[in-house]
């Protein structure tokens, strides 16, 4: 830890500081609706942070991921649904399930050389058919959704994550500064320097002694158990799931705007993301339902402007080149 | 259950899958050629069901009339989106190009809802209820016209890329990119003309789509995955292994609609594609790499 | 005693064309052996079976007595065979140090020491100065050195070279050519080389072997070869620099 601390140059350290205090302090000032708004920030830097490991790293595209944060969110709501299993508990099997189908989807492409677009298809497919699975499976509650009843008595059973924004605010983000941390730490790792490798040519890698294989599925089981994760508290957030929202194809390219537009590959790229592209697309639409423009779009049209925009003029993303502006270059983040 | 229900559910399911083929022809004439991940290829189909509904509700015109302006329209859309834009994606890393057309895909999609709204807008066309009847089979007029529509379009573009200079020079192109441009062929027109007609045969499907299915943003995404599926699955760089995949999947579709539930009627085509992404990734008949 | 590397019978085929027929050769331990022949020879199948990129069709391969032949690539890195790529294939997006790394952190664990390993290669290979280039950045010669490196860093006790001079000036072909000998001749390195700059094969050779159409015929010392009727015949047309 402390080799990594050492690592940022100093200027770092005091952005870093700053903003850590920042965010601690933030929910004293902050509104409810405000509050909710840097959960769901927190919560997209800490996925993305997830699907950048696998990506921007190991090289892998997965376009399916939120098969597993819907598996995560499903398999802890059933849990605490049909046994009162409580998600501390839970999490674990919903990591469990999901590094599984991550362990299946990575099998299938890694030992038969399914790459690239290929992968990614395969992905989506294991994304849809669960999503048509889980719709037509009455236990899980089907198209019509599963819900987990909100129980005034338990209202202050923060172990069954049962409490109001602030502790989800907390918990997210510990969770996106973890997996800063731990992306941070795998990058100056032996695994991490192999995943580079294995991401900017493959045969190049295998000659000198790396287990492709092996290094890919480490990857994607990694990115599908965190994954898991914040699928498990994000269900726990909203109280609801829907196979339609849960595994859509939708959410799993939502999961990814952040880490493409904060900058593949790299350890902040992911929370600048969000933090720009949240804050952007809720305002966006505040500010139409005040003007009175019903533009259930508007948002979406946005993100994927910014998408075509930014992958066209600055395809390693909004955060590489910040950082040359703020002058923090030299460290590998 | 009777045989001739089956039967016509595998019907349905031929001519429907013609549309399907002629919608992933030009997905396989985009990726097989220019190598361009289309991931915005449903959100065109859709925005030509659009434009055949417009056409239809406006002038009256029968999307098999309208195809033609609208493939043509098409054509013109994507000559200049590839030379404009997609052209300095060529060759860049593929999860870029396809992030480009997913954004792309996002705001067309969402500009549908947004301009008409997420309800189904039906083509009632005069002869949508009509059908022939061949022993006791019940053929819908709609789909035959259709799946004619789709077998003509098909068929010129066949003849097109077998018969004309230029479509062999594309042919060559796909084949062997530095020997073409070694040749002298303008690599970038010849990319840009083949986007066109993939997108020209979007526009067509898309128009001839209306006469089966409602128009509404919530298909292209379906349109899209379907298009990749039944290229892969017929096999890359196969024009007529996207049409015979069309007409599979179409198949499977219709009966995974008709015996399981219609909403369950992808799941086999998912299934299918990872299948033969495992086990024969050429597809029924593509050429092995 | 038993060779380093032992090739034998060793035949590959694809798709009806015989790229290699029947190959059989020893390479002792510490030599310096070439592998020469006309475009199409058959030189770069071989190596690829050799390396582990394709199993052999017919014959065995062993190394230091243990059969490799049919290993995965990475295996029979990590079994003491190193290589280079006709097409360089650096890691572009990573540094000229980084490169050479991922090499080091085969048998070396922790990053400091793989890291000192790395740089002493670069030292060694004259690249010290230029180690937080982005590799994609550096002229060929340059990037020929850099693949040397990053194999050398494995750890190998073989080292095959396909065609590391092709593109190289005879001031720099000299260079590499000083360098590989001195790595033989301070390591015991054993270097199995795949060359058509013959400057560099006579000046580096103990042992050669001549492929045509994927058969070996003829072997012995370098001054034999040349004179060879049989192998001038085959090179009709071909350098002879």
């Amino acid at each position: 830890m402390r080799s990594l601390w050492s690592s940022i140059p100093v200027r770092g350290r005091v952005i870093l500081l700053v903003w850590a205090a920042l965010l601690l302090a933030a929910p004293i000032a902050l509104d409810r609706y405000l509050i909710s708004i840097f959960v769901l920030i927190f919560y997209f830097a800490y996925v993305g942070q997830a699907w950048n490991l696998m990506m921007g790293f190991a090289g892998q595209l997965s376009l399916g991921h939120a098969l597993y944060a819907g598996l995560g969110g499903y398999v802890a709501a059933l849990l605490w649904f049909y046994f009162g299993i409580g998600p501390w508990l839970g999490v674990f099997a919903g990591v469990a399930v999901a590094a599984t189908f991550g362990a299946v989807i990575g099998w299938l492409g890694f030992r038969f050389g399914i790459e690239g677009v290929y992968f990614a298809l395969l992905t989506i497919a294991f994304a849809e058919f669960t999503r048509i699975a889980f719709d037509n499976m009455p236990f899980t509650g089907g198209a019509g959704g599963l819900f987990l009843l909100y129980d005034a008595q338990r209202s202050h059973q923060w172990w069954n994550l049962r409490g109001g924004p602030l502790l989800f605010y907390y918990l997210t983000l510990a969770l996106a500064a973890g997996a800063a941390v731990l992306t941070a730490s795998l990058t100056r790792s032996r695994l991490g320097f192999q995943w580079l490798a294995v991401r900017e040519d493959e045969q190049a890698a295998l000659s000198l002694g790396i287990n492709a294989f092996r290094v890919k599925m480490i990857a994607i089981l990694i990115s599908a158990g965190m994954t898991a994760i914040g699928g498990v508290v994000l269900t726990f957030y909203y109280n609801n799931l829907f196979p339609a929202q849960a595994f859509d194809i939708g959410r799993s390219i939502e999961m990814i705007l952040a880490p493409i537009i904060g900058g593949l590959g790299t350890i902040f790229g992911p929370i600048v993301g969000a933090f720009i592209l949240t804050p952007l697309g809720e305002g966006l639409i505040a500010l139409t339902q005040k003007l009175g423009i019903d533009a259930p779009g508007a948002k979406a049209v946005f993100y994927g402007l910014a998408l075509m925009v930014i992958i066209t003029v600055r395809p390693n993303g909004i955060w590489p080149w910040l950082r040359r502006l703020l002058g923090l270059t030299e460290s590998g983040s | 259950m009777s045989m001739a229900i089956v039967i016509n559910v595998i019907i349905q399911g031929v001519l429907t899958g013609l549309v399907y083929g002629l919608m992933a022809l030009g997905l396989s004439v985009i990726f097989g050629v220019v190598r361009v991940v289309n991931f915005a290829h449903g959100e065109f189909a859709v925005v030509a069901m659009y434009a055949a509904y417009l056409l239809f509700v406006t002038l009256k015109l029968d999307p098999i009339v309208s195809l033609f302006p609208i493939a043509a329209a098409f054509f013109l859309i994507g000559y200049v989106l590839q030379s404009m834009l997609i052209n300095r994606f060529v060759g860049r890393a593929e999860h870029e190009q396809f992030i480009l057309l997913v954004g792309l895909a996002i705001v067309i999609v969402n500009s549908l809802l947004m301009i008409f709204g997420p309800d189904a807008r039906p083509t009632n066309l005069p002869y949508a209820i009509e059908s022939y009847v061949v022993g006791p089979l019940f053929i819908d007029k709609a789909r035959v016209y259709a799946a004619a529509g789709a077998l003509v379009a098909s068929a010129s573009l066949f003849g097109f890329f077998r018969y004309t200079a230029t479509g062999t020079a594309i042919r060559a192109c796909a084949d062997n990119l530095t020997g073409a441009a070694v040749v002298g062929l303008n690599v970038k027109r010849l990319y840009a003309l083949t986007f066109g007609l993939g997108l020209a045969c979007v526009g067509a499907a898309g128009a001839l789509m209306v006469t089966i299915a409602d128009a509404s943003p919530l298909l292209s995404q379906a349109f899209t995955l379907l298009a990749f599926i039944i290229v892969i699955v017929g096999g890359l760089g196969s024009m007529t292994g996207a049409l015979i995949g069309g007409v599979l999947i179409g198949v499977s579709e219709a009966l995974a609609s008709f015996f399981l539930a219609p909403s369950m009627k992808s799941m086999f085509s998912f299934a299918l594609l990872v299948a033969v992404l495992v086990f024969r990734p050429r597809g029924l008949m593509g050429r092995s790499a | 005693m038993t060779a380093l590397l032992e090739v034998a019978g060793v035949s590959k085929r694809f798709r009806g064309v015989l790229a290699v027929d029947s190959v059989s050769f020893e390479v002792p331990a510490g030599v310096i052996f070439a592998v020469i022949g006309p475009n199409g020879a058959g030189k770069t199948t071989l190596f690829n079976t050799i390396a582990g990129v394709f199993a052999p069709d017919g014959g065995a391969i062993s190394l230091a007595g243990e059969r490799i032949d049919g290993l995965a690539p990475n295996e029979i890195c990590a079994r003491g065979i190193g290589r280079t790529f006709q097409i360089v294939r650096p890691f572009p997006a990573l540094s000229v140090e980084d490169n050479v790394m991922v090499g080091a952190l085969l048998h070396r664990r922790d990053l400091a020491s793989a890291r000192e390993r790395a740089q002493a290669l670069l030292r060694r290979l004259d690249l010290f100065d230029r180690r937080r280039q982005i590799a994609a950045t550096l002229t060929l010669p340059d990037r020929k050195r850099l693949e040397v490196a990053r194999a050398l860093a494995t750890e190998p006790r073989l080292l095959l070279l396909d065609e590391v001079m092709a593109g190289l000036r005879p001031t720099e072909t000299d260079r590499m050519v000083a360098t590989l000998r001195e790595l033989n001749r301070e390591s015991g390195l054993t270097i199995l080389l795949i060359e058509h700059v013959m400057r560099a094969v006579m000046a580096l050779a103990s042992r050669v072997l001549v492929l045509d159409h994927g058969i070996a015929i003829a072997r012995g010392a370098p001054e034999a070869i040349v004179r060879n009727p049989a192998v001038v015949q085959s090179y009709l047309g071909a350098e002879t620099a």
